[in-house]
């Protein structure tokens, strides 16, 4: 057997290997002892930590995301609302052939190519069991088309989910608000737990303030999964609280009939309910379909909102802010009154001009010839601008500032939406923190004739407007009934209701030289007064957006739509019971008589006398 | 004379009859071969899903392992010996034949088909590599000498090499291991393996040069599992979870979640200690390694009674291998070492590692079962 013939020592040759397999014994023992100290280590040691991550290995979190609370008009009709939108989703592990199922399916429902390709695309990412979406939002025809064929397609549906819906678009856009994706900002700021399984938050309006109403709670669903995270079984589940449905003080019909009433214009009209402070029309024309938000506008829709001239992205009845030209009047010559620096009888003489002592400079009345004598009734009623240069002088402008600030003006009002603006109560010290500028005379001057840097918003001027009605009781304006509790108020806050201390002689003066505006054969907005059974208190303004130099005439028809004056309007009615209070802003509208004080018409001749048949009609097409 | 007295207690205390003893099988492995096979049932049956298909499949395996076992235990020793040299020659030709047309899955050509069956020449040298070494060496006087140890390193860096280049690593290393573990045996000095563990220890970048990119992958997930949760790290977090979830009683059978779930891939085959652990806990596990020991100690006995150094040193080489086998895998999937494809011995679901381990037993129980008792 062996090649060589070498001197064997088989006894010594066995010691060696009975040594080595001793060493080899206890090599393998260490090695052993070194495994099942491993294994205690993970066993014993880290059983708790190796069983918890075993667990949640295991048992899948399935969020249930609430259905999102409806939200309703004061007469129960839907403003927001939650539909079933269908997608055509498949199962590509279900599908045999999927290439060809989906090019019957291309042929069937006509769809485009570059959405079969970003269905391969996502395909690619996806989980084989996964139902991925090829259409969404498909249409009932399409949804009918493939209802026939359904049985021949396993793995393929129709999957209904529900989609935030504003029947109303671009007319209550505005106060509603949409809803939109959650980005990464607002991921981050949100409670991770609550939100989990909903992709939509409330961006602006209602939407946005009552958010953690409407949202409601979400639900969880313990599911067992395996690895590729398929669910096997459900463990245990919780089920989701569906959102609060909320009730706006806002009135559709109302709603309308202001949009419509602007129509040609951009401009805004609030109206709120006297005694309570309801929003009853909160309108900014133009407004812009919110529904295209819900589920992503493309990127080009949203630049033409942007770019447009008319602005339909800007909330002008909440943000745009205005001078209030000679709507200001009333809340002046109040202020005359309760200073006791004029009285209502007082007279003056307008030359159509006014100017301060030792000033060249000619302050002009809208009336070149002039008012003639003047007293505080007239000078409400023909809206004489050298009585008010006059008081305005008289009282300051601290005095002024102090009187207007009680009206709200300058202040946010409050208002259950976010990004409310405050508008500009101008006053010496406000113009030394902000231009450091002395305050100059003329500057008082053009501010008693609601010019200058006073700026108001529409709601301010409403609200202004309704607190005149009450006598100077302060209202706080509101959508949603005061029931809820608008916790998402990024700005503004909650003021209490105040009462201003008024003299109630000199407001009912004032209040009757503004029935005198509507009723007067004189007042600026006397073709109101046509077929209505109840009397309007009223004011209207116009006001300059550029300066008409010293020489010059404003003549209305030569000059640039876009620098034409705003046309303004409050007024609130009935005039011995106020009921409801209405502020119009029509941007270059022109003449407050001629183009804003109609629309405020309609409106409180609709609320307080019914709406007119053909009205209605029209509300349940827009529908 | 002492030998004698062994073999007639061996054979007087064997009562399970004459059949064994003619089949030349030695009982007490025999018996703990099966023990583990058991074991292997009971949990395949739960990893795999509690589906019988497995089990009929893995029992069939399991049937042509043990004839194969007994048919080798049935040849004289002397016949290995005698055909060593032309074996591994046979075997080393064959992983040459693979390189070329080989099969390929999963990304490795190892298989060579045969039309009628597929067959893993890597199996069969990882038992004709330490009989080649075996028969080296015993042809001289031991302990080897240095230009011994060189050819002898030579035969054994052939196959090795040319297995890892298929590429699998864990069969190379078994294969390597099987050929030191000859040397070893046969009286390599010490100095020279301390030599060697350096030089070998210095040679790692250049290992590391030559390691697939799947390989380096292994290593660095080994090192840092957590930094590639979902991916390569993947196989070792989730193992260590079922393992570590069994704590000291275990989840009791079929009572694993983790493999049962699918979170533990491959839980039938390379990872099923990972289920084993999960099921029976420390205890479980703790069992099953006095069974391997036990196993070893047989096996290791067996060796120190052969006749022969090429008995003794082929005997030895396989019951070490066996351990290396448990060593890796377990070592694998408990995470103290990196992932390489090897089974635990006598568990794993698959044919191939079965058949080459019970080939392993059959020879070492034809080597306890030929001895030659001379007369006093």
């Amino acid at each position: 057997m062996q090649r060589h013939y070498s001197i064997k020592d088989p006894l010594a040759e066995n010691r060696i290997f009975l040594s080595r397999v001793v060493a080899s014994f206890i090599f393998i023992l260490l090695l052993t002892f070194g495994l099942i100290g491993r294994l205690v280590y993970l066993q014993v040691a880290g059983h708790e930590h190796y069983s918890t991550m075993a667990k949640s290995n295991r048992i899948k979190i399935v969020p249930l995301p609430p259905t999102r609370g409806i939200i309703y008009d004061r007469h129960g009709r839907i403003l927001a609302e939650n539909m079933p939108s269908y997608s055509l989703e498949l199962i590509p592990e279900q599908i045999k052939d999927l290439e060809e199922t989906l090019e019957r399916l291309q042929q069937l429902l006509d769809i485009p190519d570059e959405k079969i390709e970003r269905f391969l695309k996502h395909k690619r990412r996806s989980k084989r069991f996964a139902s991925l979406p090829l259409l969404l939002r498909m249409s009932d025809d399409k949804v009918a088309k493939f209802a026939v064929v359904r049985p021949y397609y396993p793995g393929v549906d129709v999957h209904a989910r529900l989609i935030r819906h504003y029947p109303y678009k671009e007319l209550t856009a505005h106060v509603i608000g949409y809803v939109g994706r959650i980005n990464e900002k607002e991921l981050k700021s949100l409670p991770v737990s609550e939100y989990r399984g909903t992709h939509h938050i409330g961006k602006l309006g209602i939407e946005k303030t009552y958010e953690s109403l409407l949202h409601g709670q979400t639900g969880y669903s313990e599911i067992e999964t395996n690895a590729q995270g398929r669910a096997v079984k459900t463990v245990a589940s919780d089920d989701p609280v569906p959102g609060e449905n909320i009730h706006l003080t806002l009135d559709v019909d109302l709603q309308k009939t202001a949009y419509d009433a602007l129509e040609g214009y951009n401009g805004a009209v609030v109206a709120i309910e006297v005694k309570t402070g309801d929003v009853l029309v909160f309108a900014s024309r133009p407004g812009f379909d919110p529904n295209p938000f819900v589920y992503g506008i493309s990127s080009k829709a949203y630049k033409a909102l942007q770019q447009s001239d008319a602005q339909p992205l800007f909330n002008r009845a909440l943000r745009g802010q205005y001078p209030p030209g000679s709507t200001l009047k009333p809340f002046i010559g109040l202020a005359g009154l309760e200073y006791h620096v004029t009285d209502f009888y007082h007279k003056l003489f307008c030359p159509g001009y006014y100017q301060l002592p030792k000033v060249k400079h000619k302050y002009r009345d809208w009336k070149k010839w002039g008012h003639g004598s003047v007293d505080l009734d007239i000078a409400i009623t023909q809206s004489c601008d050298v009585y008010f240069y006059d008081l305005a002088r008289t009282l300051g402008i601290d005095r002024l500032h102090d009187f207007l600030q009680k009206f709200g003006f300058g202040e946010k009002t409050g208002i259950d939406l976010v990004g409310e603006k405050a508008g500009l109560l101008p006053s010496k010290a406000w113009k030394r923190r902000v231009k450091n500028q002395p305050w100059y005379p003329g500057e008082t001057l053009i501010t008693g004739i609601g010019q200058g840097f006073l700026q108001v918003t529409p709601l301010q001027l409403a609200r202004a407007t309704a607190t005149l009605a009450n006598k100077g009781k302060v209202v706080r304006p509101y959508l949603a009934n005061k029931g809820y509790d608008p916790t998402h108020l990024v700005d503004g806050g909650v003021q209490q209701d105040k009462v201003i201390e008024l003299d109630e002689k000199n407001v009912d003066d004032v209040i009757s030289a503004m029935i005198n505006v509507v009723h007067g054969a004189r007042g600026t907005a006397r073709r109101l007064k046509k077929g209505i059974n109840y009397q309007i208190a009223g004011k209207t303004g116009t006001a300059q957006v550029f300066g008409v130099k010293q020489e010059e005439k404003y003549n209305e028809d030569e000059i640039d739509f876009k620098l034409r004056d705003h046309a303004l309007f409050m007024a609130f009615a009935p005039a011995n019971d106020p009921q409801i209070a209405v502020a119009v802003i029509v941007e270059n509208g022109g003449h407050g008589g001629s183009v804003a004080a109609p629309m405020a018409g309609k409106i409180m001749k609709q609320y307080l006398m019914g709406p007119e048949p053909e009205q209605n009609e029209d509300i349940v097409n827009a529908k | 004379m002492q030998n004698e007295t062994r073999n007639e207690q061996f054979h007087s205390s064997s009562v399970l009859g004459p059949l064994l003893r003619k089949l030349h099988v030695d009982i007490p492995l025999f018996i703990g071969l099966l023990l583990a096979c058991g074991l292997s049932f009971l949990i395949l049956y739960s990893a795999g899903g509690q589906e019988s298909a497995i089990l009929i499949r893995q029992a069939t395996r399991i049937g042509v392992a043990f004839f194969l076992m007994i048919v080798l235990a049935h040849i004289n020793p002397n016949q290995f010996h005698r055909h060593s040299a032309l074996l591994y020659v046979f075997g080393v030709l064959l992983l040459i034949a693979v390189l070329f047309f080989g099969q390929i899955g999963k990304g490795a050509q190892r298989w060579l088909d045969f039309g009628f069956f597929r067959f893993q020449p890597s199996e069969m040298i990882k038992i004709t590599t330490p009989m080649m070494i075996a028969w080296f060496v015993s042809g001289y006087t031991l302990p080897p000498r240095r230009k011994q140890l060189f050819l002898a390193a030579l035969l054994i860096i052939i196959p090795t090499i040319l297995i890892a280049k298929q590429p699998d690593l864990g069969t190379s290393l078994l294969v390597a291991s099987s050929g030191v573990a000859v040397l070893f045996f046969a009286g390599f000095p010490w100095r020279f393996m301390i030599a060697t563990g350096a030089v070998l220890s210095g040679l790692t970048p250049v290992l590391w040069h030559f390691m697939r990119d799947y390989q380096k992958g292994r290593v660095l997930t080994f090192l840092n599992p957590e930094a590639d949760p979902m991916g390569r790290g993947y196989h070792i977090i989730q193992s260590k979870i079922a393992i570590g979830s069994g704590g000291v009683h275990g989840k009791g059978w079929l009572g694993s979640t983790q493999a049962k779930l699918d979170f533990l891939p491959e839980s039938s085959t390379d990872f099923i200690f990972a289920v084993f652990a999960e099921e029976f806990g420390l205890s479980g596990c703790l069992g099953l390694l006095i069974l391997y020991i036990l196993i070893i100690s047989r096996c290791l006995y067996i060796a120190v009674q052969a006749q022969d150094t090429y008995s003794r040193l082929l005997a030895g080489s396989l019951t070490f291998t066996f351990f290396v086998y448990v060593f890796v895998n377990i070592g694998m999937v408990i995470g103290i070492l990196p992932v390489v494809g090897v089974p635990l011995p006598l568990i794993s679901y698959g044919g191939t590692s079965m058949v080459t381990l019970l080939a392993g037993f059959g020879i070492i129980m034809s080597i306890h079962t030929h001895r030659k008792f001379l007369p006093t």
